[in-house]
């Protein structure tokens, strides 16, 4: 199970404390790891990456094992860590004021 | 006996305010959804208990926000605990995609920048949400950069009425300062083939078959931010508001200028008569009295507050050009906020409520019409939205 850490806004949206465990399926990747994310909480699609272009919306950032991967391919495998649940991957908002 | 519902959006989070039909004690229900900016929200006609709510966030997108008990409850439509085994979830209330398709759709334009330049259309958020008159399911959003959507799910998918956005003059549409957003839909009572609908900074369209074809309804209008003043598109129109049993007289809040039109908006003309300033936000309907209307002068654009810190509503009775100040219960000094676009409405009890709220907070009403205001809550975020229901 991949561990996935959620801004305060997201847990509150999907009814869920602030880690959740999703299963994935095949190569762990931060596209597999957000298909499941939405696929397990449908109210997320479109609040972590855009609903057409599929993009990471531009004021969150992914990070994991304190490295930023907010821009790694999308289809990269995640360290080893997260794909074996011993660190999670954390979706974080900007620090942007608000 | 009678009951009122406020409905009040901020810039971080929603409020019920419910009262008898005196309107003397409030009830205050909120923050929902708190810490996110809530647009608008705004109840069924058909069934009082179903309210819709425009959720946004500049880290999140958008959210669309259902309840189906009058504001006790929400949910996200289609966006459930339903694990898919077969695949995606198909509930997208949030999915606010321009229609492209070749059969329904139109090409994906450009609208003109704040330099003049053209400009790529992206969805930003949705500014108004305006239920139908006769099913909870079908709702209409107005959304930035301008469109229209409608759901006949209850909010679970939305699509686009392309023709409005794809009618041809949308290269001249232009951003104003809050952004291209399409922030006032009327729907006729008297005809459901006519839509009025308002965008800043592009101007009034109507559309006469359910939204298929649209045209600018814009004559008589004059702005000097736009190079030809009297153009046929580009007018910053910050809100237009119509009295039901009176559906081809309209009353507009340009940017500067009151306007009224009695023919369904193919010519305007202007009533702004003794009013201290003409520029403003809102403007709304008497709910008994289609020749009374309500404005809030704001001093300019440039500076959105009202002259000399006196919050004064005004009033008309002869349907503009002849205006009287409201100051009883509003503040006469040092007041410095501004009332935005879809911050005021009425109720429709026999002696008609008025409201409105503030970018400071307050939300005021008035249960004689305007004559005596006092402030149902002072201390809000920033008001977005206000709307009304009159409950039975």
């Amino acid at each position: 199970m991949i561990q996935v850490v959620l801004p305060a806004h997201l847990r509150t949206l999907a009814h869920v404390g602030s880690e959740i465990s999703i299963e994935v399926k095949g190569p762990v990747t931060q596209r597999s790891v957000l298909d499941a994310i939405e696929s397990t909480y449908p109210m997320l699609r479109g609040t972590i990456r855009d609903h057409v272009t599929l993009e990471r919306r531009p004021f969150l950032r992914f990070f994991a094992c304190q490295e930023d991967l907010s821009h790694e391919p999308p289809d990269a495998p995640l360290p080893e860590a997260v794909s074996s649940g011993k660190e999670p991957f954390m979706i974080i908002g900007a620090i942007a004021g608000g | 006996m009678s009951k009122v519902r406020v409905l009040v959006g901020t810039h971080k989070g929603a409020f019920v305010l419910t009262s008898d039909g005196k309107r003397e004690k409030w009830d205050v229900s909120g923050p929902h959804f708190a810490g996110w900016e809530i647009y608008h929200l705004k109840g069924s006609p058909a069934d009082p208990n179903r309210l819709y709510a425009s959720q946004t966030s500049g880290w999140f997108g958008q959210i669309i926000q259902r309840s189906s008990d009058g504001g006790k409850t929400w949910e996200t439509p289609g966006g459930g605990l339903k694990p898919t085994p077969g695949g995606m979830p198909t509930g997208e209330s949030n999915k606010f995609a321009y229609d492209t398709s070749a059969a329904t759709g139109k090409p994906l334009t450009t609208h003109q920048w704040y330099d003049g330049t053209q400009h790529p259309w992206e969805f930003k958020r949705v500014w108004h949400l305006e239920p139908s008159l006769t099913d909870p399911d079908t709702v209409y959003a107005g959304v930035e950069d301008a469109a229209l959507f409608r759901t006949t799910d209850g909010a679970t998918s939305w699509q686009e009425i392309a023709g409005l956005r794809g009618h041809g003059t949308g290269p001249k549409w232009q951003p104003g300062a809050g952004g291209l957003g399409l922030h006032t839909i009327i729907l006729d009572p008297s005809n459901p083939q006519r839509i009025f609908i308002a965008i800043s900074a592009a101007g009034a369209f109507r559309t006469d078959d359910g939204g298929a074809t649209w045209r600018p309804i814009n004559r008589g209008l004059r702005s000097e931010h736009i190079p030809d003043p009297t153009a046929e598109t580009g007018h910053c129109v910050h809100h237009v508001a119509m009295h039901p049993k009176r559906p081809g007289v309209l009353f507009m809040q340009k940017h500067w200028d009151v306007m009224r039109s009695d023919d369904a908006g193919d010519q305007w003309r202007e009533v702004s008569g003794n009013l201290p300033t003409d520029f403003g936000f809102v403007i709304d309907v008497h709910a008994h009295e289609p020749e009374t209307i309500y404005v809030v002068p704001i001093k300019s654009d440039s500076e959105h507050f009202p002259i000399e810190g006196k919050l004064r509503v005004y009033r008309s009775r002869s349907g503009g050009n002849e205006w009287e100040p409201l100051t009883k219960g509003l503040p006469q000094n040092d007041c410095y906020v501004n009332v935005l676009r879809d911050a005021m409405a009425v109720d429709t009890l026999d002696s008609c409520g008025v409201y409105f709220g503030t970018t400071g907070g307050q939300v005021y009403a008035s249960s004689d019409a305007g004559d005596n205001w006092s402030p149902i809550v002072s201390n809000l975020p920033a008001v977005f939205s206000v709307e009304v229901q009159t409950l039975q």
